[in-house]
């Protein structure tokens, strides 16, 4: 099996945007293969993660119009649907096709436009992936996530503060990353006033609505020199992919997320690591209780003990071991099919050492692409190529 | 027990009021929601009826930024029911909202983790077609819980 190295990464602003989904994929297609060095007519394979466009704007069949926008044809397309997965989703069928030889030279771009819906309409048509038991209640991914708050820190006795301090911490990330929906800080208190979302989380607790894209490009490692003769390359050292149960409440204990753990342990054999050796990562803070959970489902922290590293600024950026120092999905914003994406454009560049203010001391990243509440999960592991 | 799922959701055939269905399996496991198989991949060979059973809150949540057709804010529970000495199978539990106090005001009941429940059926839970799943594609009934009168 070839190795496969990412060699090209782009990612547009996310925030609220007047461009549409079409044109959001463009913006970013057109700019990673700059990155890259390449041009359209260089992919073999072009992948589109989005979980719907259909839904949100009535747009289907992006993965061909992306394809002829950028001059990509005959490349072969596909779009990959994993719901808020669905970039981690595309990066593993990107990693395949060249790993698997079927392609030479692929393409991932991930985007979603959102906010001209309303936050009720957004929240709902995220809330179709529930099964007809959940959905009938009105139950929603941030329902989820108070249900599961609740029971965390009542089990593992942890201060609600702590959860304030995972939003606090990610806006102030977010502010030196010039493609953040939010780039300015906010106090602890702020985050413990403001509005009750899903009792006991409230606003802050919670990712934005956002529109925006991000791509990378992959190759086999063998020809990563050719098209970054600087070393500017990472290696997909690991990857894992996995799911949980569908209907949330059938699960074991509910504070433990199954898929991350599963997906992880692949992800950390394949890397030939484990936990210990990341000096980075990326998790997908939809809600800030989901830090915790995936920061201890993969073996970063011991389980019940997320919180306590939040607290004592392990997860800081100039912390033992920094989680989202892009900002997280709490500030850099969520663009569904777009997040698992620019949680490797992130690492990319912090493992190239082209973070800028943001850079930390790392050679080996990680990033955790959720979708659902922990129904299906992708953990990829960069490694600095030179 | 009955194999046949049309038979337990329809109010007619099922009696005064429908059956809160959940699947019996071959290897004594029960779910709910129903599954084609059990956990462990054992087929079904049944159903039970959760509606005369009381359970515990595992959790429970306000909702307040809630859907179109979702009332407003919509509290939520994680229950688990209680199967008796002969069940040791995987808890079985349900999600599902929390009944409104029967004084008119509209305000759900308050719970507590650990409370006891019980299921209080209603026929509608929800608007069907004003958020985005087809109306037609499933049930819109169900199971509230309110506390138990200890």
């Amino acid at each position: 099996m070839e190795r496969v190295a990412i060699v090209g990464a782009s990612m547009t602003r996310f925030g609220q945007r007047d461009a549409w989904v079409r044109e959001l994929l463009a913006e970013a297609g057109a700019a990673a293969l700059d990155d890259a060095g390449i041009r359209g007519d260089d992919l073999d394979h072009l992948y589109v993660s989005n979980m719907a466009s259909g839904e949100f704007e009535g747009q289907t069949g992006v993965p061909n119009a992306l394809a002829h926008d950028l001059a990509a044809t005959p490349a072969y397309t596909a779009r990959i649907d994993q719901t808020s997965a669905s970039g981690g989703a595309g990066v593993y069928a990107a990693w395949q096709s060249v790993a698997a030889g079927a392609s030479d030279c692929t393409m991932l771009v991930g985007g979603e436009k959102m906010t001209h819906r309303t936050t009720a309409e957004a929240t709902d048509v995220i809330a179709s992936l529930t099964h007809p038991v959940e959905y009938k209640h009105g139950v929603t991914l941030p329902s989820f996530a108070g249900l599961t708050a609740r029971r965390y820190l009542d089990k593992y006795d942890a201060p609600r503060e702590s959860l304030g301090k995972v939003a606090v911490k990610n806006h102030k990330n977010g502010v030196d990353n010039p493609h953040a929906q939010f780039r300015t800080e906010v106090e602890l208190d702020t985050v413990l006033d403001s509005p009750v979302v899903a009792d006991p989380l409230r606003l802050y607790d919670f990712c934005p609505i956002t529109d925006g894209s991000a791509a990378l490009v992959f190759c086999p490692e063998s020809a990563a020199e050719a098209y970054a003769p600087d070393g500017n390359y990472a290696v997909v050292s690991g990857i894992g992919g996995a799911t949980d149960t569908h209907v949330v409440h059938e699960r074991a204990d509910p504070t433990t997320m199954a898929g991350v753990a599963d997906s992880s342990d692949a992800a950390y054999e394949m890397a030939g690591i484990g936990p210990d050796d990341v000096d980075v990562a990326e998790l997908h803070d939809m809600f800030t209780i989901l830090e915790f959970l995936q920061s201890e489902d993969l073996g970063f922290f011991e389980k019940g003990d997320g919180w306590k590293a939040v607290e004592e600024g392990v997860t800081d950026r100039d912390g033992e071991l920094p989680i989202n120092t892009s900002g997280g999905l709490k500030s850099k914003g969520h663009p569904l099919g777009a997040s698992g994406v620019a949680q490797l454009y992130e690492i990319y560049q912090q493992v190239t050492g082209n973070a800028g203010p943001r850079q930390v001391d790392a050679d080996t990243g990680l990033a955790c692409n959720v979708g659902g509440f922990g129904n299906c999960v992708t953990t990829t592991v960069l490694e600095g190529g030179a | 027990m009955s194999d046949d799922p049309a038979a337990a959701s329809d109010p007619d055939a099922a009696g005064s009021e429908p059956a809160f269905e959940a699947a019996a399996y071959a290897d004594g496991t029960v779910t709910y929601p129903p599954h084609a198989v059990s956990p462990n991949g054992a087929e079904r060979v049944g159903t039970v009826d959760l509606g005369e059973r009381e359970g515990r809150v595992v959790t429970w949540t306000t909702s307040t930024a809630t859907p179109p057709g979702v009332r407003q804010p919509n509290a939520l529970a994680i229950v688990e029911f209680e199967m008796g000495d002969g069940y040791d199978g995987p808890p079985v539990r349900a999600i599902g909202q929390i009944a409104e106090r029967p004084d008119g005001s509209g305000e759900p009941f308050d719970v507590t983790v650990g409370e006891r429940v019980e299921p209080v059926y209603v026929a509608g839970l929800r608007e069907p077609g004003a958020g985005v799943r087809e109306p037609d594609s499933q049930d819109w009934d169900g199971f509230r819980f309110r506390p138990t009168e200890e």
